[in-house]
């Protein structure tokens, strides 16, 4: 048995076109962020046979977002004419400083405020959370309800302000 | 199986447990933002425990999936640690269950980041930041309830006085770990003992709790065998898959 040839980055017309079907897809919980924004896509290769294969990393554990957001890429890649496999990546583990710039004003946008500050440091999780401020009104007076919100990846808080309650993507 | 495999069991098994009775809460818990939080710590540890089943099932080699294992095993197959098996209790009792769960998968994890088998390595990074998040969640609570009025507090130090024997086997190392820590798998439960105390001592005393006695209490569900409560908690989980089996939503 030979050694299988090993994938190899897409030409770059076609890695562009890829990453462009990519930006259209919504993750399906939060769809005003692409999977590109959420930089859930870690690599784009094409295998021997021509098949592109997307490696993601699943956001959280038991996220059950992780399986649609893998068909739904498969999915749009198989209508721009590829074929597509989508693989797991475990490592580096996801962590929320690849959502981009984009995505961060995104979520603002769309009433969820973006994750505060760089996982660098393990221990600072345990610490108190920097201020958050308000995603509708800017102010940094608010106050966190709960520690998980309606997915994993937010908690929810209110704002003392405008007195808004509204989702925090938390640092993970 | 291997003292590797049978390891990878024990923490999946341990994970898969507990997600399931963190599940009970959903719909009972005392409020809505409970209820959310008791369900996530339970999804992201469901997700865990998947993700370690599959991985026993290769290093098992007979071509079991993360369903056969889940759903097809007896009660005396399973290798969950004894703690994660007893009952909810009220709000209270779970959350001084998952403290110390918590706190314990938080040590490990960290270290099994080191582990010289990669699979479990990058299992356990992913795993150590949603851990983080139960401990802050477990922790902020039984600071609360603590030190909280005179029935809340009463009610967590009983919780810790019942539950606290149980915590025996997860920092007690038998066979299979002195294997798995020879092999630099994994780092021996009793070497995990220091961290994990001071990081439990700190919490009990903000939360005003007195830490209880050590007894000589000794449980054994990593080796199999468990207390009388796992058998339901199996019958429940595998019932759907038994009477339909292969059914998927």
């Amino acid at each position: 048995m030979g050694v299988e040839p090993q994938p190899a980055a897409p030409l770059p017309m076609v890695l562009a076109r890829l990453r462009e079907i990519l930006a259209g897809v919504p993750d399906p919980e939060i769809p005003v962020l692409s999977v590109i924004d959420l930089g859930v896509v870690r690599h784009l290769r094409e295998r021997a046979d021509g098949t592109i294969e997307v490696g993601v990393a699943p956001t959280y554990s038991g996220c059950p977002a992780t399986p649609v957001i893998k068909a739904d890429i498969i999915h749009a890649l198989e209508r721009g004419g590829f074929r597509a496999v989508a693989v797991d990546v475990l490592s580096p583990p996801w962590t929320s400083d690849w959502i981009s710039e984009e995505g961060r004003h995104k979520l603002r946008r769309f009433g969820i405020a973006p994750p505060a500050q760089a996982v660098s440091s393990a221990r600072r999780l345990l610490q108190p959370d920097p201020a958050i401020a308000c995603p509708h009104c800017g102010s940094t007076g608010t106050k966190k309800l709960s520690e998980f919100g309606s997915t994993p990846c937010k908690a929810l808080y209110r704002c003392d302000s405008c007195l808004e309650p509204f989702d925090y993507f938390k640092c993970l | 199986m291997t003292p590797h495999c049978r390891y990878v069991l024990r923490l999946a098994d341990t994970s898969l447990i507990l997600a399931q009775r963190l599940g009970e809460w959903i719909g009972h818990a005392p409020a809505l933002e409970e209820d959310l939080g008791l369900a996530n710590v339970s999804l992201d540890l469901l997700g865990q425990a998947r993700m370690l089943l599959s991985w026993a099932g290769e290093l098992e080699g007979r071509g079991r999936t993360e369903d056969d294992l889940a759903y097809l095993r007896e009660e005396s197959e399973y290798l969950n640690a004894t703690l994660v098996e007893q009952p909810n209790g009220d709000f209270g009792q779970t959350i001084v269950r998952q403290v110390l769960v918590d706190a314990w998968q938080l040590e490990l994890y960290e270290r099994l980041q080191q582990s010289k088998d990669p699979r479990l390595a990058e299992i356990a990074a992913k795993a150590v930041k949603e851990t983080r998040y139960h401990l802050r969640y477990s922790a902020g609570w039984l600071l609360r309830l603590g030190d909280g009025t005179d029935e809340s507090h009463a009610r967590v130090q009983a919780a810790l006085e019942r539950l606290w024997p149980f915590t025996n086997e997860l920092l007690a190392a038998d066979e299979v770990d002195r294997e798995v820590e020879a092999a630099g798998i994994a780092p021996a439960p009793d070497t995990l003992l220091p961290a994990w105390s001071a990081r439990v001592d700190e919490i009990l005393k903000d939360a005003r709790l007195e830490k209880p006695a050590i007894t000589p209490f000794g449980w054994h569900g990593k080796q199999g065998r468990h207390s009388e409560h796992l058998g339901y908690i199996l019958a429940e989980m595998q019932s759907l898959h038994r009477a339909h089996p292969g059914a998927a939503w």
